[in-house]
């Protein structure tokens, strides 16, 4: 016995890294570094070159670092020392990261030129440049700063999600849901799209990703994307019915049966970048009660703001479109506007105890005061016939959430600080998505995650590795069901769960009485009543 | 009233909320230990950088001035059981019910040197403190005691890369309470991570340095073990050195009846530190565990606001993780198979996880689970066992009871296959893992009890 154990304490007694795993970060590290060196215009006499090795460098790095990682060890749990690294214990490396990733992000919404980006048709320098020849390759265009991000968003999806499967390989949930997230990406938030951009180069642009949808796209209903898909033949009006239909049929079905980690932790490319690249940073998430109030607060006032915002937009829009090239006029979407608000005042006046209870006082009446306020402006505006619902100029709304919500939170804050409040900020206080899929999830779903009876040791892996900031633990503890808006279903609480109490799961049978009863069983359920 | 309780673990803590939730009485929770009830089965996890000391704390600090539960930080020096008062080491203070929760500290069996530097046990926050102290440059570590502890301590240490030699005394890991398939499993899972597993070894005695710290550890075997650290893990005893020579009566722990009351009126004990006077059947007097702490905590609540109930622990279960293979138990599995049971074993072909089932063989009832790697339902399996489940009808809806995550393979065929390859018959797996079926099957039992 002890020369079975005297092989194996060699690799065992190495605190730091090894060196296979040092050349791995070395590879990856020169990857990265050659696209600051085209940002700087050296190698861009044959970009082609330079970014195949830049991106092969960070892919043979990762694979190589990874795989050491964790190929070399059982399967299990990886969670040793996460709270001692500095890039991840919010210590001095975490900053550094925050602060370059932050930075990246503003260059890139604020000041695309600094990072080459050509304007007035002058041709792209630096890293923009660097990407124009797989810009060509897949839509015929010189790229813009937009597909810079979009392929280095995919590229790090698929190269970090790789290191999270085998990181996870002992669990086929995340095993597949990691893939299927690798695969929207890649497919459906990048190629596709670019192809079909280079076939339809003629038409006006609009997007094309078959998986974003309202509100998470707020521009969706905006003048040009709307104009785009009118105008963009069969492919456009596709869209335009598909996009439609996304929202208001076949994601509410989904969530219906699976909750909405079939969109946020399967499907989504925001979800996927955080599940992968932001793994390392899940548990920085904050679990207070504060926190909780104040994600309640901010994502539902975004998703107001959102819906707000496109009324706006599509009221403004019709208005402009006196040549009724849709059927729908101002008229008939104010009516529209108006029974959705009383409906939707409806339902909460009905949940009226439910709603208060996971929401409070003061978000109900506000709640009831903002769909009032969004019926009467509504009215009040088709009947002066203005032009701007709210009476703020509607391209004013538009540009405050585009710059607000649309780049400094889902962006900068989003993925830039990562590294300081953990992988899911924009997902759990800034996403309309998430808001509108969490209401559906708590209040008309089958899925919540299930308690397994008395097992809990109150341990707290559970709540720590919650990217969302779940206290799992606390239902955990009484052995009630966890049904909560803003779980993404990542399944990751189930995973690190050193008890086996945790489970993901669907069912009809007692849909409604998902988190009513306590079913804790400390002490026998004859003897004593539960309360 | 004055309600007092000493100790701030799992079981005085369960108390104290369950008789703020029943009651207005006046409740304090003295500890000599840490501030806040933190989880004392998450020490390892701080130690491995899972955690940090605050992630463990099951309820955030402003949940007790909310609900009205006085922490106080101190060391009960001696119980005054006339005058109903607590020697404090800083004051007295005075009570008119008393929860004793004092819990537990790790054996010490005499060994010479195990009072040195560097030699402890890991049960409380101090503990782990010391732990972290010694780690520094700690270049071998030997653990004492093949137990649940000891080889949460292994992986501790394996966890930091620091080299453990891990001396058991049984012939097999934990082989008291696991049957032999199991601890082999868990002995190969142990080499596996490359620690020095000895077994049938025993500590003889700890040598010092010029400093009076550990510097070597002598095993019965005449093999001396160099180390800077040892880690006692062989067991605990209930902590009631300032009880003794009282009127209390005490044994190995607080006795108790089976409402939890100590022979002295108005004094109660319960968890680690509760033995009871007449346990129920195929039960210990001492069951040092969480969930029983926790049940004990509930049930005490109970019994002082005038709803007086039995502790009924019923159907026992407990879990455990040994490195990376997660162990869970339901009703009354033995190391040895007991006299008239009949036992099911399936292994996985990767020898890292294995079912086990146990039926009467005179009656066919089902007796219980052993799981290794494979996650049970516990309300389910409880089910089975309270209602004497004829054990083929447990095998043909086994899937019922599975609580693995979504796409993991089930293994219920196997059980089934190996049942028929034992018995000869010819019975079919019939439910699979669906959750809708199992909220069925619990709401029908409920009714029909
Ligand atoms: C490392 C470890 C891992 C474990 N893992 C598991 C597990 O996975 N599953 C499981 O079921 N069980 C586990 N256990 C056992 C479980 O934690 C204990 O059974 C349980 O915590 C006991 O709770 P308790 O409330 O009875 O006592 P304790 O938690 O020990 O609380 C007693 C408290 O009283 C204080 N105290 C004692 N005397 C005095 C005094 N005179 N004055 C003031 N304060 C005093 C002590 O300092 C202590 O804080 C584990 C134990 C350890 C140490
Ligand atoms: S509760 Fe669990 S599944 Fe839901 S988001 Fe948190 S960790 Fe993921
Ligand atoms: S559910 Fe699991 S991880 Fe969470 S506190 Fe309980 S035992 Fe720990």
């Amino acid at each position: 016995m002890s020369q079975v154990y005297e092989s194996l304490s060699l690799a065992n007694h190495s605190r730091e890294i090894d060196a296979v795993q040092k050349v791995g970060l070395a590879l990856g590290g020169i990857g990265v570094l050659l696209l600051f060196v085209a940002w700087g215009g050296i190698g861009l006499s044959s970009p082609a070159l330079m970014l195949s090795t830049s991106i092969g460098l960070m892919t043979v790095g990762t694979l190589v670092y990874a795989w050491r990682s964790y190929m070399t060890v059982p399967e299990g749990i990886k969670n040793n020392g996460v709270w001692f690294d500095s890039l991840s214990n919010k210590g001095v490396l975490g900053w550094l990261f925050a602060i370059i990733i932050t930075g990246f992000y503003v260059l890139l919404y604020f000041y695309p030129s600094l990072l080459g980006q050509g304007s007035d048709g002058a041709a792209n320098t630096g890293i923009v440049a660097l990407f124009d020849p797989l810009s060509r390759l897949l839509n015929g265009k010189a790229a813009s700063q937009w597909f810079v991000y979009g392929t280095l968003y995919t590229v790090a999806i698929l190269l970090l999600g790789f290191k999270f499967i085998l990181k996870y390989r002992h669990n086929k949930y995340q095993l597949w849901r990691t893939i299927s997230v690798m695969f929207f990406q890649l497919a459906f938030a990048f190629l596709i799209p670019e192809f079909l951009e280079s076939m339809n180069s003629d038409q006006p642009y609009f997007q094309k990703d078959i998986k974003n949808m309202w509100p998470l796209n707020f521009y969706f209903y905006q003048d040009w994307n709307v104009n785009g898909m009118l105008g963009g033949g069969s492919l456009g009006l596709f869209m335009l019915f598909w996009g439609l239909a996304m929202t208001f049929i076949v994601s509410p079905i989904l969530t219906f049966y699976y909750g909405k980690r079939w969109y946020c932790s399967w499907v989504c490319g925001c979800g996927g970048l955080a599940e992968t690249a932001g793994d390392p940073y899940r548990h920085l998430s904050d679990k207070s009660v504060k926190a909780w109030k104040l994600e309640r607060w901010l994502i539902h006032s975004i998703l107001l703001l959102v819906t707000v915002v496109t009324i706006a937009i599509i009221y403004a829009y019709l208005k402009g479109d006196p040549g009724h090239k849709i059927w729908m006029t101002p008229m008939i979407f104010v009516i529209i506007v108006v029974v959705l608000s009383a409906l939707v005042a409806a339902i909460l006046l009905k949940n009226k105890t439910e709603v208060i209870t996971s929401l409070g006082n003061k978000a109900f009446t506000g709640l009831l005061v903002a769909l009032g306020g969004i019926a009467v402006l509504s009215v009040v505006a088709i009947l002066t016939s203005g032009y701007d619902v709210f009476f703020i100029p509607t391209h004013q709304l538009k540009h405050w959430y585009g710059f607000l919500v649309g780049s400094v939170f889902s962006g900068v804050i989003g993925v830039g600080f990562y590294p300081l409040l953990g992988s899911r900020v924009w997902c759990r206080f800034g996403c309309p998505m998430a808001a509108l899929l969490g209401l559906q999830q708590k209040f008309f779903s089958r899925f919540r995650i299930t308690t397994n009876g008395g097992q809990c040791i109150s341990c707290g892996n559970c709540s720590t590795y919650c990217e969302m900031g779940i206290d799992v633990r606390h239902y955990a503890q009484r052995g009630q069901n966890i049904v909560r808006a803003s779980c993404v279903g990542c399944g990751i609480c189930a995973a690190v769960c050193p008890r086996g109490v945790l489970r993901l799961e669907n069912g009809s049978v007692d849909m409604d009485k998902r988190t009513t009863d306590l079913k804790a069983i400390h002490i026998g359920e004859e003897g004593v009543k539960l309360m | 009233m004055h309600i007092v309780i000493i100790g701030n673990g799992i079981s005085g803590i369960t108390a104290a909320r369950f008789l703020r939730k029943r009651s207005e009485h006046q409740i304090t929770v003295i500890s000599a230990e840490t501030d806040h009830f933190f989880s004392r089965t998450a020490l390892m996890y701080i130690y491995m950088g899972h955690m940090r000391y605050q992630d463990t704390k099951p309820y955030e600090d402003h949940f007790w001035e909310k609900n009205r539960i006085t922490l106080k930080k101190a060391y009960v020096k001696s119980v005054d059981f006339n005058n109903k008062s607590l020697q404090l080491d800083n004051g007295t203070l005075a009570y008119d019910k008393l929860i004793l929760a004092v819990g537990s500290s790790p054996n010490k069996f005499g060994w010479p040197g195990q009072d040195l530097k560097g030699v402890g046990g890991l049960y409380s926050y101090q503990d782990l403190e010391r732990m972290e102290h010694y780690s520094k440059d700690l270049k071998h570590a030997v653990i004492v005691g093949g137990g649940l502890i000891g080889i949460e301590m292994a992986e501790m240490f394996h966890s930091r890369h620091i080299p453990v030699t891990f001396l058991v005394r049984e012939a097999s890991y934990w082989d008291a309470v696991l049957p032999p398939e199991e601890s082999q499993m868990i002995n190969r899972h142990i080499l596996e991570n490359g620690i020095d597993l000895r077994l049938s070894t025993e500590l003889k005695e700890i040598l010092p340095n010029e400093n009076g710290e550990a510097r070597a550890a002598v095993t019965n075997k005449g093999e001396t073990v160099d180390c800077q650290f040892v880690g006692l893990t062989a067991g605990v005893h209930p902590n009631i050195g300032f009880l003794k020579d009282t009127a209390l009566e005490v044994q190995k722990g607080i006795i108790v009846n089976e409402y939890l009351e100590t022979n002295i009126k108005d004094v109660y004990a319960i968890g680690d530190c509760a033995q009871a006077s007449k346990p129920a059947p195929g039960r210990r007097p001492i069951e040092a565990i969480w969930y029983t702490g926790r049940m004990m905590g509930e049930t005490v609540a109970h019994n002082i606001t005038n709803n007086k109930v039995a502790y009924k622990p019923e159907t026992w279960f407990n879990s455990a993780k040994f490195f990376d293979i997660e162990y869970q138990v339901y009703g009354n599995m033995r190391a040895t198979l007991i006299e008239g049971h009949e036992t099911i074993y399936w292994e996985h072909p990767d020898g890292k996880k294995s079912i086990r089932v146990n039926y009467n063989k005179a009656t066919g009832a089902i007796e219980g689970f052993n799981l290794m790697g494979v996650r049970y339902r516990h309300e389910v399996c409880k089910k089975w066992v309270e209602t004497q489940t004829p054990i083929e009808e447990v095998l043909a809806n086994l899937g019922l009871a599975n609580f693995d995550p979504e796409f993991f393979e089930q293994y219920e065929e196997f059980v089934v296959e190996a049942y028929n390859k034992q018995t000869g018959k010819q019975l079919v797996l019939t439910q699979k893992r669906a959750l809708n079926a199992v909220s069925k099957f619990l709401s029908k039992l409920v009714k029909t009890n």
